[in-house]
């Protein structure tokens, strides 16, 4: 097994064996990049971008207080979605592993939780438009059972709306990974620890919190990425009242300020890369998956 | 410290849906014995084991350990500590926490409870790896801080679940060992559930033979073993042969059998039958003699040799009588050395009419006989 190339005698066969994907990477991402980091550093003229090296986007973007204020607001946006998803994700979790313990019945609800992403999430975040609305069903209720006077405005178009929705569109990739490390606890050991004189409470912090923190790291990746590279839920929950790293660069794209969106990007994706290396330096992802 | 550790089990019934995995039980382990539940799988020994644990609730009848009703209380309020099967050690801990495990939970201070894990581990000679975690040991290392961890909280009763199963031929036997000595130092009380006659007979004091959620016999291994109070005990525990046959005539305590190819039989132990009766009863496999012709015509059986097996101290030979049950003779290997047997040939088996034991209980069932 050790260091043997497969059978094949060719030097060129591992080569070959990883080209497609390779070929697929560096056309899809390496590219792409590549090019969003070269064009941070031309200029531009809000008509057109010339080629050339300049640090004066950065420069702009790094000095600039909006920018501060850009990831301050997307980052607290990450945080707020990342504690709800992650309680709702360990509490599913726990509930389908440790109570369902039938397998049949564990797909089955499994699969409910799967059920909303059958639509599309342009659909699924338009939809709570009817609901929380001014004169929506939710306003309706609350009005008709007299808890308010008014309609509440918080309900929409707000950072309430905003980060209910990523809740909403983004829980399912907390649940998954978490379900995942979670299903891999030997019951055993809850016994164990319940027969060692261990409260439930202490066996959820000293025993299955810890087993279930790989599936905690990767759930949180994904919600972190994916809200902060989000653009679309912000400007639409917000009513274009909140804005985030993305949404911003997506104003200066519109305006031909491809340089500045770019030097924007780098950072936003420097940003994200620092993130995700914290979180791995925390869980060591890949020898708990070995386990 | 004995009467401390004693379990009284008092009609102990646990259902699940319909089926009774332990149906009405009563049973006492004498504080500071080695007790071994021992039946095949489904017997209802381990929901047993698991009721003193607490990790099962009785639907009826009750449980005390050393004088004190236990039923109702929570594991680890029992002076009770359960070995799991494949030990169910924390995979995230290293030894050291992982003994410390119920000391933590009692909410004692780090440097205290780390430093009591590591005398412990001391104690089962793992000190040298106490930074390790488990997935790094082998099952004889993982085995051991199964049992450390079990033991830190010093209970009364040592509760272990196959304990040896999941190890190779060479570590059972000395894990075995390890376990004797461990529970003679200790003096607590440990009841050990395994499915290997062997293992029951050479550890326990007391051996508790299960089957369908009832106790068939609990008696010491010699009573067990060379005493079976039923046909299931005997084919269960090897070392015997069961025989049938009906009662001809009782003259005060003896009475004599036949069987129904018209050999018979005299019953030393017959006290209560009468003539008439059909009855079961066993004899020793190790105390026949076999010899190729015809000897006696009482207390004997004959028939073909199917099978011969040498055993390194005996030869196992087993002969087909006609009656259903292989026909079973350990054989002295000097004495089969001798005389060699064939398979096929004829052989007649004849023994001392005091080795017919009379088989008093009723369940027949085949067991999975042990050789």
């Amino acid at each position: 097994m050790s260091g043997r190339s497969s059978g094949s005698s060719s030097p060129v066969a591992p080569y070959l064996q990883v080209a497609p994907l390779a070929i697929v990477m560096i056309a899809m991402v390496g590219i792409p990049l590549a090019t969003v980091v070269l064009l941070s550093f031309w200029e531009s003229d809000g008509i057109s971008i010339y080629p050339a090296f300049t640090l004066a986007n950065y420069r702009e973007v790094l000095t600039s207080p909006v920018t501060l204020s850009l990831f301050l607001k997307t980052l607290q946006y990450a945080a707020i979605t990342l504690v709800c998803t992650a309680l709702i994700g360990f509490t599913c979790s726990y509930f389908l592993v440790f109570h369902v313990r039938d397998l049949k019945w564990q797909i089955g609800l499994f699969l409910l939780c799967t059920i909303p992403f059958w639509t599309s999430n342009i659909i699924r975040m338009v939809s709570w438009i009817p609901f929380l609305g001014r004169e929506g069903l939710f306003n309706g209720f609350l009005v008709q059972m007299g808890l308010t006077s008014a309609p509440l405005d918080v309900l929409l178009y707000s950072d309430f709306a905003v980060i209910l929705t990523y809740v909403h569109l983004y829980t399912l990739f907390m649940i998954v990974p978490v379900f995942n490390s979670m299903a891999k606890i030997d019951p055993n050991l809850v016994e164990a620890a319940r027969d060692a004189g261990a409260r439930p409470w202490q066996i959820l912090c000293y025993v299955i919190i810890p087993l279930t923190k790989t599936g905690l790291a990767l759930g949180t990746i994904f919600v972190v990425t994916l809200v902060m590279g989000d653009f679309f839920v912000v400007r639409v929950m917000s009513g274009g009242q909140s804005a985030s790293v993305v949404s911003a660069m997506k104003n200066e794209i519109d305006q031909l300020y491809y340089p500045q969106a770019s030097a924007m990007a780098v950072l936003l994706i420097m940003v994200v890369l620092l993130m995700v290396s914290a979180v791995l330096r925390i869980v060591d992802i890949r020898s708990e998956l070995a386990r | 410290m004995t009467d401390q550790s004693r379990i009284d089990i008092r009609k102990v019934t646990k259902l699940y849906g319909g089926v009774r995995a332990v149906n009405e039980v009563d049973l006492t382990i004498d504080g500071g014995a080695y007790c071994c539940m021992i039946g095949p799988s489904g017997c209802g020994k381990t929901t047993l084991l698991r009721m003193i644990a607490g990790h099962e609730i009785p639907s009826s009848g009750a449980i005390a350990i050393g004088g004190e009703d236990v039923t109702a209380l929570r594991t680890g309020d029992r002076g009770t500590a359960l070995m799991f099967q494949n030990y169910a050690l924390f995979p995230h801990l290293s030894l050291t926490d992982n003994v410390a495990f119920s000391l933590r939970v009692r909410g004692q201070g780090a440097d205290q409870r780390r430093a009591a894990a590591r005398a412990m581990l001391e104690r089962v000679q793992l000190r040298h790896l106490a930074d390790r975690v488990p997935s790094e040991l082998s099952g004889g290392q993982q085995q051991r801080v199964a049992l450390a961890r079990a033991l830190i909280t010093n209970p009364k009763v040592l509760l272990l679940d196959e304990p040896l199963s999941a190890l190779d031929e060479f570590l059972r036997l000395r894990m075995r060992v390890e376990l004797k000595r461990l529970q003679s130092d200790l003096g607590i009380t440990f009841v050990h559930v395994t499915h290997t006659q062997p293992e029951a007979i050479a550890l326990a004091d007391q051996v508790v033979v299960m089957d369908h959620g009832l106790i068939e016999q609990a008696a010491s291994p010699r009573q067990v073993y060379g005493r079976p109070h039923s046909p299931y005990v005997a084919r269960f525990m090897g070392g015997q042969n069961v025989l049938a046959g009906k009662i001809e005539k009782v003259t005060g305590a003896v009475a004599v059998i036949a069987a129904p190819d018209g050999t018979r039989y005299d019953l030393i132990d017959a006290s209560g039958l009468v003539a008439g009766a059909p009855v079961k009863f066993s004899v020793r496999r190790d105390r026949i003699a076999l010899s190729d012709a015809a000897t006696a015509a009482r207390n004997a059986a004959h028939g073909k040799i199917v099978n011969i097996e040498y055993q390194g101290t005996f030869v196992k030979v087993s002969l087909d009588t006609g009656r259903g049950e292989e026909f079973i003779v350990y054989m002295d290997d000097d004495e089969y050395l001798a005389a060699p047997k064939e398979v096929g040939q004829v052989v007649y088996a004849t023994w001392k009419p005091e080795l017919n034991h009379f088989l008093r209980g009723t369940n027949d069932s085949a067991g999975t006989p042990h050789e």
